[in-house]
């Protein structure tokens, strides 16, 4: 066993595609909050990237076999914080997602992100066979259905949502069967008029409004319609860093955050939106690179966890930004501001980077 | 360490493949969204956001005042506040909705129904739902900015008519243009714009309106104003000066105020009118906001006709006036020698039907100097029988009567003159010369209107100058000529100097030094056909008097009727022409302390003129009014 990774190993063309875009995102935090009270969140976001480096870099000198070796315990750590979270947690923007940690709020929600990719990559690692059986299909859906649950009673529809990929990815690569997943998708089918009813009104309003923008251009509908004609009136080269007056009027909505890219789209146009989004496909693809290439199952399905929780942030992210999908408050990664998400993201990459610097192991 | 999920090689690198396609892929549809919006439905979506920035805010151009012949105020403008209503929120205006109506203090139906009434007008135009708004309603939206932002405020010209109703029948009023006006208008004017209606505020609207301004300004996301783009300034409105003299205006109004009627003054040299009054009448001021639609349906249906404008409109029988035009008709034909005479015995048979003079006695033998100055009946029977009718028409049409003065105010009526060709015309049949006996002591088929006997009178003292009667000062004047002898203006002006100053009808008149003429009029019926529709015929009378002085050439000509009186046109309306005429003497020889004027009923003029340009450019700003204590209630005085 090769002692020590050295610090080529690490991936840097992906690390510089991370820092691109972290740079984009604090630029465009600028942009959005200069000229309001909120001035100075570009600055909380560089020091959020700073800790943020460090911890990737912590994360991933220990090596992954080890993290995924306590994944019962991580798991239970998980649990237990969504409980108190419930029981006990921080009241934001009504809904209970913070919980008092180090002087600061930390948002449980991305921590246990974390867990339940790194709980998912040893639970499929786990299967031999090649292909994977309704037992380890039941035995996943088990897994991630009950933090799902917990995080939804939240509410945190979003997030909640994102470990649907998450295992989704893991079972395919795990080898689902078509059958399978065809049975799935007509059972999810038939859930949908029951899990209507579990949605909360607003959530309601959301998704009514996101079929039907224009019955309400100032409630729910409001925001997707402010956020297109931010996007749409950008054109081609954009207004300019700081003259986007849907984003400096504050017509975007938290334009600083969830609907970041509506206010880079207006600034910098289709060519700084074109920019960005090449920027996240490298990033993801090169995610699935280093998957392709990591030394074991075990690695590939903790970078291909990354890789889908990533994804699927991205595309619901802007998808909604351009009014393809509803509000769901999903933030963009590495570019809107937020450090919860931000720390997240880092951690994320630092299991990355753990797998890469130990593929040639052995 | 043997675990269980470790140095397993085996790799999905088929699947792995899949899942980078599905990245590119759906990196690929993100871009084709971007690329709708922003490359394809740009404009649109600029345009959209422009909507959100900019709000533009009329800025409403102050209506010219209107002055007296001296300058003084008889109409002006004053600042005050409209509440809008920016509806381009559909979903949160209905939900404030109750909220609005409860701080301006109006109940929800009224407030849903102003909101109907511009339903089909564009979503993004705000719509006034409060004209006036009160210093707590401006105080209720400043203070709601932030949880009612579909209020604004609108700074507006109101229209202010500080004496009331005085000379409101020619003054007119203003209100919100029509469609029709709109579509007539060549794109001048635009819906919701206040134009004159009625009278000089309609006539002169082009000279009174000015040109409203815009503010473009920009706001954020909860409307507050951030800064401002572009100003484009109103143009006011030009003042016109009037030839209305105010002081002789209130002579003429304190006599009619509770009499139905009208009086006209004319300086007898320029066709300028001094004088105009109309009762019963109205207040202006009422339509200077909103009237309201059942005092416009009163205003608009009261059979006392508020709002006829019976100096030019009130078509009514000039009863003995027209003896003027009967004497001139007479010698200027020639048709009867100048000292005709005939005997009067109270009355007289003409076609098998007794005729009666007004006095029952009878004036005995009288000539024409005597029949005017006594107004006798017979004499004038007797003549207009021996002229015919058709002598008598075009006499009179010469004289200006049967068609209209030209005055600068829109709707006025002709009045009428009979004729055989007349008679055929509309009742088709021929004229039965009875009728002749009717109109030669100005009864039966004929009416004028005031303006018109003051025209008339002012062209037969003068020697035949009908001039054009006027309101606005700088006005050039047509004037037509209709030659008369020297020996006939004598003669009919002697007449006229008679009525007044040798025991005539009009003898209780008399002015010291001053060589007050004029000619009574006791009418029977307010016209042909209006008197026997109304079965009042020979009940009740107007009143005429038409004055003037010196005796030839006037300086001031004066008509005044009072309507709907049993006693005659000497007594109730001869009073109102001399005091008129007094009162143009005193201010003429400079007695104006003896203006025979009621002085404390005489309400203070305001020193200033809202065209004052440091008024007009007092635009407050809609975003500051609230620290302005009372906005809207301008102080005039304190612009000086």
């Amino acid at each position: 066993m090769r002692q020590g990774a050295s610090i080529h190993d690490y991936d840097w063309w992906l690390l510089i595609t991370a820092y691109a875009i972290c740079g984009i995102g604090v630029l465009e935090i600028w942009s959005a909050t200069h000229a309001s009270h909120l001035a100075g969140m570009h600055t909380h976001q560089m020091y959020w990237i700073l800790l943020g480096t460090i911890l990737m870099l912590v994360i991933s000198r220990v090596d992954y076999h080890r993290i995924m070796d306590q994944a019962p315990v991580l798991y239970l750590i998980a649990i237990v914080a969504l409980i108190a979270v419930l029981a006990m947690g921080h009241t934001r923007f009504g809904a209970k997602r913070w919980l008092p940690i180090l002087g600061g709020f930390l948002q449980v929600s991305e921590l246990v992100k974390l867990i339940i990719i790194i709980v998912m990559a040893r639970f499929f690692a786990e299967v031999r066979t090649e292909e994977l059986g309704l037992g380890d299909l039941l035995k996943a859906a088990a897994v991630i259905g009950l933090p799902l649950v917990l995080i939804m009673r939240q509410p945190d529809l979003g997030t909640a949502l994102v470990l649907v990929p998450l295992a989704a990815i893991g079972a395919y690569l795990a080898g689902l069967q078509w059958k399978h997943a065809i049975a799935i998708l007509a059972l999810a089918a038939l859930m949908l008029p029951v899990g209507w009813h579990f949605l909360k009104p607003y959530q309601k309003d959301r998704v009514t409004t996101f079929l039907r923008p224009e019955d309400d251009p100032r409630g729910a509908g409001y925001q997707i319609l402010q956020s297109k004609i931010a996007v749409g009136s950008g054109g081609f080269w954009g207004k300019g860093l700081g003259n986007g007056s849907q984003n400096q009027l504050g017509f975007v909505p938290v334009r600083y955050s969830d609907f970041i890219l509506a206010a880079l789209a207006e600034e910098l146009g289709f060519a700084g939106v074109f920019v960005a989004l090449l920027l996240y496909m490298f990033l993801l693809l090169r995610l699935v690179q280093n998957a392709q290439r990591a030394h074991d199952r075990a690695g590939m399905f903790l970078t291909m966890g990354v890789a889908a929780v990533l994804g699927f942030h991205v595309l619901v992210n802007v998808a909604m930004v351009i009014g393809y999908m509803p509000v769901t408050g999903i933030p963009l990664p590495l570019m809107s501001y937020g450090g919860s998400a931000t720390l997240f993201v880092f951690l994320a990459l630092g299991l990355v980077m753990n797998v890469r610097i130990r593929r040639f192991v052995n | 360490m043997p675990v269980s999920f470790q140095n397993d090689k085996r790799m999905p690198q088929g699947r792995l493949a899949v899942t980078s396609y599905v990245i590119v892929g759906m990196i690929a549809l993100l871009l084709f969204g971007f690329w709708r919006l922003q490359i394809v439905d740009s404009d649109r979506y600029a345009q959209l956001a422009e909507r959100n920035r900019v709000r533009s805010i009329p800025i409403i151009a102050p209506r010219g005042s209107m002055l007296d012949r001296e300058g003084r105020i008889l109409v002006d403008s004053y600042p005050s506040f409209s509440v809008l209503l920016l509806r381009d929120a559909p979903g949160q205006v209905e939900r404030l909705l109750p909220q609005i109506a409860d701080g301006l203090s109006m109940t929800l139906d009224e407030l849903k129904q102003e909101i109907d009434a511009a339903r089909a007008m564009p979503k993004f135009q705000p719509i006034i739902i409060k004209p006036e708004a009160s210093p707590s309603d401006i105080a209720f939206i400043e203070s709601h900015r932030g949880d009612i932002p579909v209020l604004e405020m609108l700074m507006v010209h109101r229209r202010r008519y500080p004496h009331g109703d005085m000379l409101a029948n020619a003054v007119g009023y203003v209100g919100e243009v029509s469609a029709e006006q709109v579509d007539a208008s060549d794109s001048k004017l635009k819906p919701g714009d206040t134009v004159g209606k009625a009278g000089l505020e309609r006539m002169y609207n082009d000279t009174l309106m000015g040109t409203d301004g815009m503010r473009r300004v920009i706001v954020n996301s909860i409307g507050k104003e951030v800064g401002r783009l572009e100003q484009q300034d109103a143009i006011p409105g030009k003042p016109i000066q009037l030839t209305i003299d105010y002081d002789l205006q209130a002579v003429a109004d304190s006599y009619m105020a509770d009499k139905e009627g009208a009086v006209v003054a004319m300086d007898g040299r320029t066709g300028e009118i001094l004088a105009m009054v109309s009762r019963p009448t109205f207040d202006p001021n009422d339509f200077a906001v909103r009237i309201p639609t059942a005092e416009w349906r009163s205003l608009n249906t009261d059979p006392r006709t508020p709002l006829l404008n019976r100096a030019i409109q009130g078509q009514m029988a000039p009863g003995s006036v027209f003896k003027i035009v009967m004497a001139t008709a007479m010698l200027e034909s020639k048709a009867l020698p100048a000292d005709f005479t005939a005997f009067c015995p109270g009355h007289a048979d003409f076609y098998g039907r007794i005729f009666h003079c007004w006095r029952p006695a009878g004036h005995g033998v009288t000539d024409l100097h005597k029949a005017i100055v006594d107004s006798c009946d017979v004499f004038f029977y007797t003549i207009g029988q021996r002229m015919g009718i058709e002598r008598i028409h075009d006499y009179a049409v010469g004289l200006g009567l049967g068609r209209r003065t030209g005055i600068d105010l829109p709707s006025e009526e002709t009045g009428l003159v009979p004729s055989e060709e007349w008679v055929q015309r509309v009742f088709h049949h021929k004229w039965y010369a009875g009728e002749t006996i009717s109109v030669s002591i100005g009864q039966g088929a004929v009416t004028v209107t005031p303006i018109q006997m003051v025209r008339m009178i002012a062209a037969v003292a003068s020697g035949g100058e009908l001039l054009q009667p006027h309101l606005l000062k700088n006005f050039t004047t047509k004037t037509e000529r209709f030659p008369l002898s020297e020996e006939t203006v004598e003669q009919v002006t002697q007449g006229m100097y008679g009525v007044i100053n040798e025991g005539g009808t009009g003898a209780s008149l008399k002015l010291q030094n001053i060589e007050f003429s004029g000619k009574s009029g006791t009418a029977q019926l307010m016209s042909y056909e209006a008197g026997n529709r109304m079965g009042k015929k020979g009940k009740e009378t107007n009143g005429w008097f038409v004055g003037y002085a010196p005796r030839r050439n006037p300086e001031i000509v004066i008509a005044a009727v009072v309507q709907g009186s049993s006693e005659h046109g000497g007594t109730t309306a001869g009073p109102v022409v001399r005091d008129i005429v007094k009162a143009y003497y005193d201010k003429k020889t400079g007695h104006k302390d003896q203006i025979y004027t009621v002085k404390d009923k005489r309400p203070e003029i305001l020193p200033t003129s809202v065209n004052d340009p440091t008024l007009a450019n007092r635009q407050t700003d809609l975003g500051q009014v609230g620290g302005q204590g009372a906005p809207g209630i301008a102080n005039p005085k304190a612009t000086r």
